[in-house]
C-alpha cells in the first residue's frame, strides 16, 4: 500500500492536526515504513477468530447508583483561563 | 529492605521530618544532574503529619513513612501532572489516582512526579514534551534511562534514601527502563490495579506497577495498590493474595524458555550474562523446558502498535485546550482552535502516533489494521494460555541490548525504535504480569531478566525472581 502525502493530509485532517509541508513529507515516509511492516498481520489466518479488545474477560460492572461528591465548580473553572460566569468558554462551533 | 525502615518509622525510631528534608535535598541534587523529576510534592509537610501519628501511637499502613515517586501520568492532587506533555502544562489535578490514594492511605510520602516519554510514547525517554529535559542513565550519562518510565527507573537506582516508584507500562514501559537502569520492575496483570486517575495511553493495555531495588520491595508497593475499584470498571474482581513474604524456593518449578527470545542482534557478552542467570535458576531447582511462541514473536509487535496507537489517537482527543492544560487565545471555529492547540503543544512522536492510530481506524483501513490486530491479539493470548499448561513461568531477556547511548539512538528510524520492544510487547499485549530483575552487567551496563506468569499469578514470578535476588 502506498502512503502518499495526500493520504497523510486526509488523515491529519481527520485527526485535527494541521501539519506543515515538511512534516507531511516526513510522516508519509515514516507511515509507509511502519505500515508496510505492520501488513505482516495479513499473513495470519484469523478466519472465525473473535477480536480481543481487552486482554482479560471483562463483564459489565456497575456500581450502586447513589449520589457521590463531585468536583466543585470553582475548582474546575480555576484550571482554565477560558470561562465566563459559571461556565467554560469555548470557540465558535459553527 | 524497606520493611525494616517502616517498622522503625512506626515505632518512632526515625525522625520522619528530618528524613524527608534530607531526602528532598538529596533528590534535588540528583535531579540537577540527571533530570528525573518534573514536579515536586511537599514531602516535608506530609512527614510532619505522619510524625504526629507516630508520636501518638497511631502509625498505621503498609508504607508508613516511605518516600515514593509517582510517574508523571498518574494524577496527584494539587501537583502538576502532565504525562510529560506540553499540552497538559499547568494541569494540577483535583483528585488523586486510586493507586496514589492507596499509597497515601498506607502512610506513604510523595516526593514528586517522574519524567517519562510524552504520554508513554517511547522506549528511551527521549520523547519528552517541549520544555521537559530528557533523563540520563544513572550509570552512564551518555546513555538513555529507557522508557517510558525513565525518570522512575533512574531515581530508583540513584536515590540514597529508601524509595519506591509508582510506574506504568503499556508495552514495556516498566520492564524496559528498570532493565536499563539496573532496578527491579514489576508489571501486574491488566486489571489488578485500578487505572482511575491515570492519564491514559491505551485503555486496554495500561497497567500501573512498581519499581524498587529489591523484589520484595517492589512486591510491597504492588501489594498496597492492588484490588478492585468502583471508579474503574475494568479493574478486576479477582482475588489479590498477598505478594510479600513469598518463599524463594523454586524446586520443581517449570520455567519455559522461548526458542526465539535471544535475538540474533544480541551481542555475546549480554547473551552470556543471561545464560548464566538461566543456569542459576536451574541450580536453584527449576526445571527448564524449551517452548515456542511463534505467533507472539512474529506478530506481537505489529498487533501491539496498531492497537496501542488506535487507542491513543482517541484518548488524546480530549486535550482540546479549553478546560485544563495548555490553551491558546480563543479565535476561529472549534476545529481551528483544537487543531492549533494540538499543533503547538503535541510533540513529534505524539503526532506520529495520532496519525497512525487515526489511519488504522479509518473507514477502508479499519478491518485490515485495527480489527485484524485485535484478532491477532486473541491468537497471542491463546498461544500463551496453551504454553502455560506446560510451564509455570516464561523466562526471557528483558531487552535485546543494554541501554544505548543517545548518539546511537539518533541513527534509528521510528520503526527501529518500536522494534526494540520486541520482547516486552507480547506479554503486555496479552495483559500478562511480568517482572524484570537485574542479573549482571555487560559492557558496564545492567542486564535484565524478565519472568512472565499467567494472569493473576504474580506470586509465581515473584517466587522465581526472589530465588535469584538474594537481597
Amino acid at each position: 500500500m502506498e502512503i502518499t502525502p495526500d493520504l497523510v493530509k486526509k488523515v491529519a485532517q481527520n485527526a485535527r492536526l494541521r501539519l506543515k509541508d515538511e512534516e507531511i513529507k516526513t510522516f508519509a515516509k515514516d507511515l509507509q515504513d511502519i505500515l508496510t511492516n505492520f501488513e505482516i498481520l495479513n499473513e495470519l489466518d484469523t478466519a472465525n477468530v473473535p477480536p480481543s479488545f481487552h486482554p482479560t474477560p471483562i463483564q459489565n460492572i456497575t456500581r450502586e447508583d447513589t449520589p457521590q461528591p463531585c468536583v466543585n465548580r470553582e475548582d474546575a473553572l480555576a484550571l482554565t483561563p477560558h470561562k465566563k460566569d459559571k461556565y467554560f468558554k469555548g470557540p465558535k462551533t459553527l | 529492605m524497606i520493611q525494616q525502615f517502616i517498622t522503625d518509622a512506626k515505632r518512632g525510631n526515625i525522625d520522619l521530618v528530618e528524613h524527608a528534608s534530607k531526602a528532598l535535598e538529596s533528590a534535588h541534587a540528583i535531579n540537577k544532574e540527571y533530570r528525573y523529576i518534573a514536579a515536586w510534592a511537599d514531602p516535608v509537610a506530609r512527614a510532619e503529619q505522619l510524625q504526629q501519628l507516630a508520636k501518638t501511637g497511631n502509625a498505621r499502613g503498609k508504607l508508613f513513612g516511605v518516600i515514593i515517586s509517582v510517574k508523571d501520568n498518574l494524577c496527584v492532587q494539587g501537583v502538576e501532572s502532565t504525562a510529560s506533555s506540553a499540552i497538559l502544562k499547568g494541569y494540577k489535578p483535583l483528585y488523586n489516582a486510586t493507586a496514589v490514594q492507596r499509597c497515601l492511605d498506607e502512610g506513604a510520602i510523595i516526593l514528586g512526579k517522574t519524567v517519562q516519554d510524552e504520554f508513554g510514547f517511547g522506549g528511551f525517554s527521549i520523547n519528552t514534551g517541549t520544555g521537559i529535559e530528557k533523563p540520563l542513565n544513572p550509570l552512564d550519562k551518555k546513555r538513555t534511562c529507557g522508557g517510558s518510565s525513565g525518570g522512575a527507573a533512574g531515581l530508583t537506582k540513584k536515590a540514597p534514601f529508601p524509595h519506591l516508584a509508582l510506574a506504568e507500562s503499556t508495552g514495556g514501559s516498566i520492564a524496559n527502563p528498570a532493565s536499563f537502569c539496573g532496578a527491579v520492575g514489576l508489571t501486574p496483570t491488566f486489571g489488578r490495579v485500578s487505572r482511575y486517575g491515570l492519564i491514559d495511553y491505551a485503555n486496554s493495555l495500561d497497567k500501573i506497577g512498581s519499581m524498587a531495588l529489591t523484589v520484595e520491595d517492589a512486591a510491597l508497593l504492588l501489594d498496597a495498590i492492588s484490588g478492585p475499584d468502583p471508579h474503574d470498571s475494568t479493574s478486576a474482581n479477582a482475588p489479590t493474595d498477598p505478594l510479600t513474604d513469598i518463599p524463594r524456593a523454586i524446586h520443581g518449578l517449570r520455567i519455559g524458555i522461548p526458542q526465539d527470545s535471544f535475538p540474533e542482534t544480541m551481542d555475546n557478552t549480554t547473551r552470556r550474562v543471561l545464560m548464566l542467570a538461566l543456569q542459576q535458576l536451574e541450580q536453584n531447582g527449576a526445571r527448564r523446558l524449551d517452548i515456542k511462541l511463534p505467533i507472539s514473536t512474529k506478530y506481537g509487535l505489529a498487533a501491539y502498535y496498531t492497537l496501542a496507537m488506535s487507542e491513543a489517537s482517541t484518548n488524546l482527543a480530549k486535550y482540546c485546550g479549553i478546560r485544563y492544560g495548555a490553551s491558546e487565545a480563543l479565535s476561529g471555529n472549534y476545529n481551528d482552535y483544537f487543531s492549533r492547540v494540538r499543533d503547538n503543544h503535541l510533540g513529534e512522536e505524539a503526532k506520529r502516533r495520532v496519525l497512525l492510530g487515526t489511519f488504522a481506524r479509518m473507514a477502508g483501513y479499519r478491518d485490515a489494521f485495527y480489527t485484524k490486530a485485535a484478532q491477532a491479539r486473541t491468537k497471542i493470548i491463546q498461544e500463551y494460555q496453551a504454553v502455560f499448561k506446560d510451564v509455570d513461568v516464561i523466562v526471557t531477556p528483558t531487552m535485546p541490548l543494554v541501554a544505548p547511548t543517545f548518539d546511537e539512538l539518533k541513527n534509528l528510524t521510528p520503526l527501529q525504535h518500536y522494534q526494540m520492544d520486541v520482547l516486552t510487547v507480547p506479554p503486555n499485549l496479552a495483559g500478562l504480569p511480568h517482572i524484570t530483575i537485574p542479573i549482571g552487567e555487560a559492557h558496564g551496563m545492567p542486564v535484565g531478566l524478565m519472568i512472565t506468569a499467567p494472569h493473576f499469578h504474580e506470586h509465581k514470578m515473584i517466587q522465581v525472581a526472589k530465588s535469584y535476588d538474594k537481597k
